[in-house]
């Protein structure tokens, strides 16, 4: 846990963790301690009292019909979001993984959309299938498909959940490459003389290898998917049409923006926190432990 | 110059581990101590605490007349050469000499000349301008030492510099460190678990197992009269045959016999074909396997009867019990499976108590 | 192997080059919209080649700012945005490998206790305690100005567990022939830990410059003055107002503009970049 040889001073360490420490507890653990205080308060129409109200503001939202779908769709949304961009990128990093010329050309051309924000993914999105004006909408429309994400809630989910994919394809990418890459070419060696073929011994040698990356990068997706999506949805549909695209974050934000029930909206992060912990506890314990080999 | 001191020398951890149990020797001014001694010895935890790299639990090192225990290790005049070298990976060679020597406010003419004498003497000036990273385990080497050197220290410090080396590089870098202690004639402490390095090496010999001192002297009394079956099977390879013996055992010539342990060293077993000389000791062998290295060859023997035989090799495993190793000059040599006498005459035995010390003179 | 001969890699070069169409089609499609007139987009009949419009819809971008609800020239964005992600990559550096330091290197009563409390903040983003956030932001005066933009952002162990762990790997004998060459803590840290550090700090700086660039959510609320928004959030406003008043060159040309610098970043600094993210998941 920590060094053999260390220096002693009794005020020097205080000194060097100072900046952090401050920043840490006043950006970090007063809005945190905040929300958990909140969370357990009801606060009058005028904001001029307070009541401690334990749970009710939990009860309230739990027994919220809005809020449960909210619940849902994220779940759903995250579930979508990791399928679709981690086959895409398994597929990808399979092929780029095979000996072949310029291979470092096809990494740098898969990576670099990492780098894109949110918004912008949103932006590059809805101009492509914006029912008016897109490009992609008119071919939609051509081969009959009404396509109008702007009042069709499923559409909508379905754009937000292919832009979030797009985004995440390169991340997935980068680390499915580097998990094929530290796989021993003489374990696939071994398995062509045991006369696996190609695709079966993907299945039996491969896909098992990766597993410590898959798990992890679906934890990453989940969190992706819950938090970073806010951009992109922001940009595209607002949480609309009619809050078909309205994720925990977006109800956070938005309720908040409307600047109604306090302690709901503590609660709300404080339920989202919970649900960030258990993810972190997950790769910690599932993912560390287990599924190395 | 300056000669160091150990008074008692104690070293507990928190947890509450003994490492050192109150150790006590001098080095002389210009002396080469080997500290030798199996892993986990306390060896290196002494020459640390000699570095100021550890505290000292209690007792007292004297370095040139002055009590140390407090003082820093930049400010006790010492240098030391690590096991891994240590050497700055992003500094040159150069800069990784002289850093100790600007950190101490030294003029920069003066820390050149210094740097360029001591790679003149090591042979690595033209590899100045390199990073350790370019260099082959050898110079590396070659580079820690350097930057022992320059300092011009009282005392030099080595934590088993070679053994990260290869078995040829190891003998010839062994042989130059010897010169060059000669040379600048600097009071050293070398510690080190070969054997072999610590008897090519040492003025004084300091033998330690288990966080004490077993015992220090010239090396070569070391080997001729060890004080312990430990230091009798540390030092010297093949190790010394132990044999223990009950009391009145008739054939082990000691006066008033009341058992312990017989020692042999495997060179001064004879093969015969009569009866033991007077006053030695023989044993009778089936060869189990035969060692040709060579200039000399080693005969394992099982010995004959010997069957409820206990092992008091310090390093177990080493041999079996009432396995003796026999070493012949040249090649000649019994076959497997024969049957063998082996004797030593009476001034070749060494004879301990019981415990394994107490070794008696006969 | 021999398998791989053949039809096989024709395959696989056909679908990476499929993959790289997909993730490069929609910034293909907004540099071509940035380049041509706003008429022939708004009605849905651009041309998929570039345009003639390109240094005149760059210049009104970068100086002018939209027609639409901001008017704010992107230029001025594009420096807010550097600013903050500069101010989020090197404070969160500097007070990390500081800390770490500490927490490794010295010896000092509540020593893991103050490295948990440091350790938590990896779990919670900032969005997850927005508003409390905001609330603390404003209460210290910091709505609209760059320390209340990076400071919150900073506020996290990333950086700190990845210095510690490189760290852990620096060998004791190092910080031991440091001593013996009389350097005290603060010579060792300058001379022998910082400039073992730089490959780190680098990859970490390329990692936090992109993270910094890219917030939204945090400089969406933070900011009301529209010559202190970010590059980010400048696009969103450009789109507020229906289809027929958004100005899609404009959007599009920011869009480009917002994605460059840490693209190039990503492209340049690939060896970096990749390291970063490996060790900032570990």
């Amino acid at each position: 846990m920590q060094k053999q040889s260390v220096f002693t001073s009794r005020w020097l360490p205080w000194l060097l963790i100072a900046p952090q420490m401050i920043v840490v507890l006043v950006f970090f653990y007063w809005p945190a301690g905040q929300a958990v205080r909140q969370s357990f308060l009801l606060q009058d129409a005028f904001g001029l009292s307070t009541v401690f109200v334990w749970f009710e503001n939990y009860k309230e939202l739990l027994a919220d019909p809005d809020y449960f779908a909210s619940v849902m769709r994220t779940f759903v949304f995250a579930a979508a979001i990791a399928l679709s961009s981690l086959s895409a990128a398994l597929l990808l990093a399979v092929m780029a993984d095979k000996p072949l010329r310029g291979i470092s050309v096809y990494r740098t051309l898969l990576i670099w959309p990492y780098a894109v924000a949110p918004p912008v993914v949103g932006v590059l999105w809805i101009f492509m299938l914006n029912p008016s004006l897109g490009i992609l909408s008119h071919g939609l429309r051509a081969i009959g498909i009404d396509w109008n994400p702007l009042l069709d809630g499923n559409q909508a989910a379905l754009l937000i959940i292919l832009a979030s994919a797009w985004k995440q394809i390169s991340y997935n990418f980068l680390f499915f490459l580097a998990g094929l890459q530290s796989i021993p070419k003489s374990v696939h060696e071994a398995a062509a003389i045991d006369g696996a073929r190609p695709v079966r011994r993907f299945w039996t040698i491969t896909f098992p290898l990766l597993t410590p990356t898959i798990f992890f990068l679906i934890v990453i997706n989940v969190v992706y998917a819950f938090f970073d999506t806010f951009g992109i949805i922001d940009t595209m549909t607002r949480g609309g049409p009619a809050k078909a695209t309205e994720t925990l974050v977006y109800k956070v934000y938005s309720d908040g923006l409307l600047g109604g029930n306090l302690g709901s909206s503590a609660a709300q992060s404080v339920i989202l926190m919970g649900i960030v912990i258990a993810l972190t506890a997950i790769q910690f314990r599932f993912v560390e432990r287990k599924v190395t080999y | 110059m300056a000669g160091v001191t150990l008074r008692n020398v104690r070293k507990t951890y928190p947890g509450g581990v003994d490492a050192i149990k109150g150790v006590d020797f001098e080095v002389g001014d210009g002396q080469f101590c080997v500290l030798v001694g199996p892993s986990g010895c306390g060896k290196s935890t002494l020459l640390r605490m000699v570095a100021g790299l550890e505290t000292i639990t209690s007792g007292e090192i004297d370095i040139g007349g002055r009590v140390v225990n407090q003082v820093e290790p930049a400010d006790r005049d010492i240098a030391m050469v690590f096991q891994n070298y240590a050497l700055y990976p992003h500094m040159s060679v150069y800069n990784n000499m002289a850093y100790g020597l600007r950190n101490r406010g030294m003029a920069k003419p003066e820390i050149d000349k210094r740097v360029r004498e001591a790679a003149q003497i090591l042979e690595i000036g033209p590899m100045l301008d390199r990073k350790p990273k370019q260099l082959s385990g050898g110079q590396r080497q070659r580079v820690a030492m350097g930057r022992a050197i320059v300092r011009q220290p009282k005392v030099f410090l080595f934590d088993e510099p070679l053994s990260n080396l290869d078995a040829k590089l190891r003998i010839a870098m062994r042989v130059e460190i010897r010169k060059l202690q000669r040379r600048l004639n600097t009071t050293s402490i070398y510690v080190t678990h070969d054997q072999l390095e610590a008897m090519t090496l040492a003025d004084v010999l300091v033998v330690m197992n288990g966080g004490v001192v077993e015992q220090i002297g010239n090396p070569l009394d070391i080997y001729q009269k060890p004080a312990t079956t430990f230091v009798a099977s540390f030092i010297g390879a093949p190790p010394m045959n132990l044999t223990p013996f009950k009391p009145g055992d008739a054939s082990v010539p000691v006066p008033g016999n009341t058992g312990g342990i017989l020692g042999v060293r495997p060179e001064d077993l004879t093969l015969t074909t009569g009866s033991a000389p007077d006053g030695g000791v023989r044993y009778d062998l089936t060869v189990e396997a035969i060692e040709r290295v060579g200039a000399e060859t080693f005969v394992y023997g099982s010995r004959n009867g010997a069957k409820d035989a206990v092992a008091v090799s310090a390093k177990p495993g080493e041999l079996p019990p009432g396995e003796i190793i026999v070493r012949l000059p040249g090649q000649a040599a019994p076959a497997i499976g024969e049957r063998i006498v082996a004797v030593a005459p009476r001034d070749k035995l060494h004879i301990f108590g019981t415990d394994g010390r107490n070794r008696i003179e006969l | 192997m021999v398998e791989n001969e053949g039809l096989q890699r024709y395959v696989a070069h056909a679908i990476l080059w499929i993959g790289i169409a997909i993730v490069a089609f929609p910034v293909y499609l907004a540099f071509v919209a940035s380049t041509q007139d706003n008429a022939a987009i708004a009605n849905g009949h651009m041309s998929l080649l570039p345009g003639g419009h390109f240094i005149e819809t760059y210049y009104k971008t970068l100086f002018v700012g939209s027609s639409g609800t901001t008017r704010e020239p992107v230029g001025t964005m594009l420096l807010n945005s550097l600013i903050m992600a500069l101010s989020i990559a090197l404070g969160k550096i500097a007070i990390s490998i500081l800390s770490a330091y500490a927490i490794v290197f010295f010896r000092f009563p509540f020593r893991m206790t103050v490295f948990w409390i440091i350790f938590i903040t990896l779990m919670l983003p900032v969005e997850v305690r927005i508003y409390p956030t905001y609330k603390i932001a404003a209460d210290l005066n910091l709505l609209d100005s760059y320390s209340g933009l990076a400071l919150p952002l900073i506020a996290s162990a990333t950086a700190t567990l990845l210095f510690r762990q490189f760290f852990m790997t620096v060998p004791d004998e190092l910080l031991e022939a440091s001593r013996i060459d009389g350097a005290g803590p603060f010579r060792f840290f300058k001379d022998t830990l910082l400039p073992l550090s730089r490959t780190n700090m680098a990859a970490l700086f390329v990692i936090l410059f992109i993270y910094g660039w890219n917030q939204y959510l945090w400089p969406l609320l933070i900011t009301t003055r529209d010559d202190m928004q970010t590059i980010q959030v400048g696009i969103r406003k450009m789109i507020v107002t229906s289809d027929a008043l958004t100005e899609w060159p404009v959007v599009m040309a920011t869009s480009i503009l917002a994605m460059l610098p840490p693209v190039l970043v990503v492209i340049v600094m690939q060896k970096l970049f990749v390291r970063g993210l490996v060790e900032t998941e570990k």
